[in-house]
């Protein structure tokens, strides 16, 4: 079926402004976050229920046209960059938080509500939804749903993926179904655990059932000045050491903190190579212990001043310029480079000198934020896209900062995804059977590979056989079909 | 060990000795269609349904040790035949644990892993699911894949790790697990209190999870009725916390460093009926309350603890009841779980008991679990029968 087939099709059950074809308005979704790829999209649609979404997923998996889910579009590897022939399904119109439930510690909401609006709800409950990305202000629920999204908090509370109780989704042919639920422990295969972080390649969620945490009794932060990266690094490894679980460790190096000033003028501590923001939160006596530790370890390590927010207003502040740093580096450079790599966290020092000596290697500067306390690392590869050739260097340093994390024993990505521009990074994470494996698990949802195709595996995989063709029975005994295709 | 799981005989075990050598078993085992089961420590080989067909036992026993400790990450590297107990002994010097219950001693990882199985603390800390941030994989044709990795934050390509957590073995055989690590706290307390009835237990229950004291566990036990919370954490806070607990708990609190009698462990034995009750939260006060009704109903002695703090109960039967009432029980227990949003399976039950009741109960998504099963165990090798729905 063409295009036009497949959007006569869905006015069909869909008002004329949920169904977009006008170029002009299409271009207004041609890159999310990542900006530097663009694609315009055959058709765009905005369903307003979970039927509307499932009825425009059969539609197009029975017209074979290829299909991306968006949410708020704040992504930064492309996973929802469109398909230049397939329908582009933004969720903006699923913005229902459908139940505030304190008494189950659940909400319910619906794919295209705001991160920070479901904390907002729970909050008159004493309630909080804990993953905390730094686009939260902007960034959807289903959207985190499928990169698993982290955060500056995720150290001691862990990812999306350990929030998310339960989804409705729409299976690449169309069809509703619930995985996980309220309740913890769903029997079966844990297939909530494989979709959340799936990127939409097995389909879309339709609706969300997270966990809600109860609001710490007391939240202390403090600000510590260090002369450099490495007795920064040297003061976070002291406090994991000791046994302490902050709710954050968030480091900034001299760049980032001169970015961070010119754009939020944050009034860091003058004169420091790196900051350290520390954040302890939960009952009062067990902070208050911990949190006196925390302060010796950083004069320990050659902290020259430490900051503590006396409150909320002063904690806001040293967040402040560590939230806006990846757009703060727009003040000291005209173009930039956000990536984003994971390293055992002893690997810092080691893995910080090989980033500089790489930047001057290739006549480009480097501005480091990292999540300290797990190792994951922000680097940001400053260049001038009008001086020649310096676009393909920050390109290069930034891809060789990937292979560096590779090879301490690290991730290509912490938290903002594979999608279209790192698939070609994961083979050196992955071998080819480890990357066949994982796609076994796409078959099973989406053998035709309709949904978000392109996205993660640098390679699809053929899936043969239609899954349910041997449904009941094994044809364990047929000669020759020991090796599966 | 014997030549049998389940009841079901076996031709053959084999003890492989590394990931290579399982790869080798596996391919052999595929070629020839054998259909094989992997046993750890054999303590959970009675749960689920007995594989339907079985040819060949594959012993993790030869898999066992530490792979890696790198402690200034907070992370290890696992064979799957190691003890859970080998494990934390091997951590502790360094202060360090893998935040996992061990509710029947002696189970491996691979054990642990493939049931899901968690006990009082998974209220702080999570399960299998939220820990495993790594594992290598035997796959049905032999191949052997690996998936995550070995830093706690990493969303490169699918997580297999939650896939094969709680599988039973039907995916793949788990050879090696890396899991995140949590320091082990300086100091701990129990507080517990004794209680008249459900409706005590409810408000015990809601004063606790409305509180401040961010309890590792809230517990709860019907015999007799007790409600008891743990927390761990600085001496200085600990003793904060438990003071704040005596409190919510009300006249009759007691707060103790030792466990209480039965912590962490199942309500059952060797040869009883071993149930598991999940609920919203909110619900658990009612099911509570609908597992009373039933047992008095059907005059059985139905004793129920767990993780009230999370809505994961289990609740046991001896083995000797009369099988029509167990059947009695599980549809009533089943209904009260439904009403609250949760789950009734029946982990392990007497022959004669368990081939009259529906183990696994009703499953959503069932359709997409079978393609999964279809795509990575074409041929049906993989402890065939012994999961949901038949897979």
């Amino acid at each position: 079926m063409t295009i036009d087939g497949l959007a006569a099709r869905l006015r069909g059950f869909l008002k004329p402004e949920q169904v977009l074809t006008d170029r002009q308005q299409l271009r207004t979704y041609e890159c999310d976050g990542l900006t530097h790829y663009r694609v315009v999209p055959a058709v765009v649609v905005l369903p307003r229920t979970a039927q509307e979404c499932a009825d425009t997923v059969r539609a197009c998996a029975e017209a074979g046209v290829p299909f991306v889910a968006r949410g708020s579009g704040t992504g930064l590897s492309g996973g929802a960059l469109p398909h230049a022939d397939g329908a582009l399904i933004v969720t903006s119109q699923l913005r229902a938080i459908r139940e505030v439930a304190p008494q189950d510690e659940r909400a319910v909401v619906e794919p295209g509500v705001i991160n920070l609006q479901v904390s907002r709800a729970a909050a008159p409950h004493g309630y909080y939804y804990a993953p905390d990305p730094s686009s939260q202000q902007i960034c959807s629920i289903g959207g985190n749903v499928a990169e698993n999204s982290g955060g500056a908090h995720c150290l001691k509370y862990g990812f999306t993926t350990n929030h998310v109780t339960g989804v409705e989704i729409v299976t690449p042919d169309g069809d509703l179904v619930r995985l996980g639920g309220r309740a913890p422990d769903t029997p079966g295969y844990d297939l909530l655990g494989a979709f959340v972080g799936s990127e939409g390649t097995l389909g879309i969620a339709t609706e969300v059932t997270v966990r809600l945490v109860r609001l710490p009794e007391t939240v202390r932060t403090l600000l510590a000045a260090f002369p450099g990266t490495d007795q920064a690094g040297a003061a976070t490894s002291a406090i994991i050491a000791a046994g302490v679980v902050p709710a954050a460790v968030e480091m900034m190096d001299a760049l980032a903190i001169e970015a961070a000033e010119a754009a939020v003028h944050c009034g860091y501590p003058g004169g420091a190579g790196a900051v350290l923001i520390v954040e302890l939160d939960g009952p009062r006596a067990e902070v208050e212990a911990q949190f006196a530790a925390v302060e010796a370890f950083c004069r320990e390590h050659g902290a020259f001043e430490i900051r503590i927010a006396a409150d909320d207003a002063e904690r806001a502040l040293f967040w402040k310029g560590r939230k806006s740093a990846f757009a703060a580096v727009g003040r000291i450079s005209p173009d930039y480079i956000v990536q984003d790599g994971v390293i055992p966290r002893t690997a810092l020092p080691r893995v910080l000198t090989r980033i500089a000596e790489l930047a001057h290697e290739h006549g480009v500067r480097v501005a480091n934020v990292f999540h300290a306390g797990d190792g994951n690392l922000h680097p940001l590869v400053l260049f001038d896209e009008t001086v020649p050739g310096q676009a393909e260097r920050a390109e290069a340093v930034s891809g060789a900062i990937l292979d560096i994390c590779v090879e301490h024993g690290g991730s290509i990505t912490g938290e903002h995804g594979v999608g279209v521009d790192k698939a070609k990074h994961l083979p050196s994470m992955y071998s080819a059977a480890d990357l066949d494996t994982m796609q076994l698990v796409r078959c099973a949802f989406d053998p035709r590979g309709l949904s978000n195709p392109g996205k993660i595996f640098p390679t699809p995989r053929l899936c043969g056989e239609v899954p349910g063709r041997h449904k009941g029975t094994h044809p364990l005994h047929q000669p020759g079909i020991a090796e599966v295709f | 060990m014997t030549a049998e799981i389940a009841g079901t005989p076996a031709a053959t075990v084999a003890t492989p000795g590394s990931t290579e050598e399982v790869a080798e078993v596996v391919r052999d085992a595929a070629g020839g269609g054998l259909a094989l089961v992997v046993r750890g420590a054999g303590t959970r080989q009675d749960w689920a349904l007995p594989p339907q067909r079985l040819d060949l036992i594959l012993e993790t026993s030869r898999l066992c040790g530490l792979v890696e400790h790198a402690a200034g990450n907070l992370v290890a590297v696992v064979r799957a035949g190691t003890p859970l107990r080998q494990v934390q002994e091997a951590l502790r010097p360094a202060g360090q644990q893998l935040a996992l219950d061990e509710p029947l001693p002696g189970a491996t990882i691979g054990g642990t892993v493939a049931v899901n199985a968690s006990g009082p603390r998974r209220m702080l800390y999570g399960t299998v699911r939220d820990l495993l941030i790594g594992v290598t994989v035997v796959r049905a044709d032999g191949v052997v894949a690996k998936a995550g990795g070995k830093v706690v934050k990493n969303v490169a390509g699918y997580d297999l790790g939650k896939l094969v957590a709680g599988s039973y073995g039907t995916l793949g055989v788990v050879t090696e697990c890396a899991f995140r690590l949590h320091p082990l706290p300086a100091a701990r307390r129990f507080v517990s209190v004794r209680l008249d009835g459900p409706d005590d237990a409810a408000r015990a229950l809601s004063a606790v999870l409305g509180a401040q004291v961010v309890p590792s566990a809230l517990e709860i036990d019907t015999d007799p009725l007790t409600v008891t919370a743990l927390v761990e954490g600085v001496p200085a806070g600990v003793a904060q916390r438990a003071a704040d607990l005596e409190k919510l708990l009300g006249a009759g609190a007691t707060s103790t460093e030792a466990p209480p009698d039965g912590w962490g462990s199942y309500p059952w034995g060797p040869g009883d009926v071993g149930i598991k009750l999940t609920s919203a939260l909110s619900r658990v006060p009612y099911l509570l309350t609908a597992a009373g009704v039933t047992a008095q109903l059907h005059d059985v002695a139905l004793h129920i603890r767990g993780s009230a703090g999370t809505g994961v109960l289990y609740a046991g039967l001896p083995g000797d009841t009369d099988p029509g009432s167990v059947v009695g029980v599980v549809s009533d227990l089943r209904a009260a779980t439904r009403a609250g949003a949760g789950h009734c399976v029946v982990l392990t039950a007497p022959a004669a008991i368990r081939s009259r009741v529906d183990v696994w109960g009703h499953v959503d998504g069932l359709d997409l679990m079978r393609r999964v099963k279809e795509q990575f165990d074409p041929l049906g090798i993989l402890a065939p029968g012994r999961f949901v729905g038949g897979i």
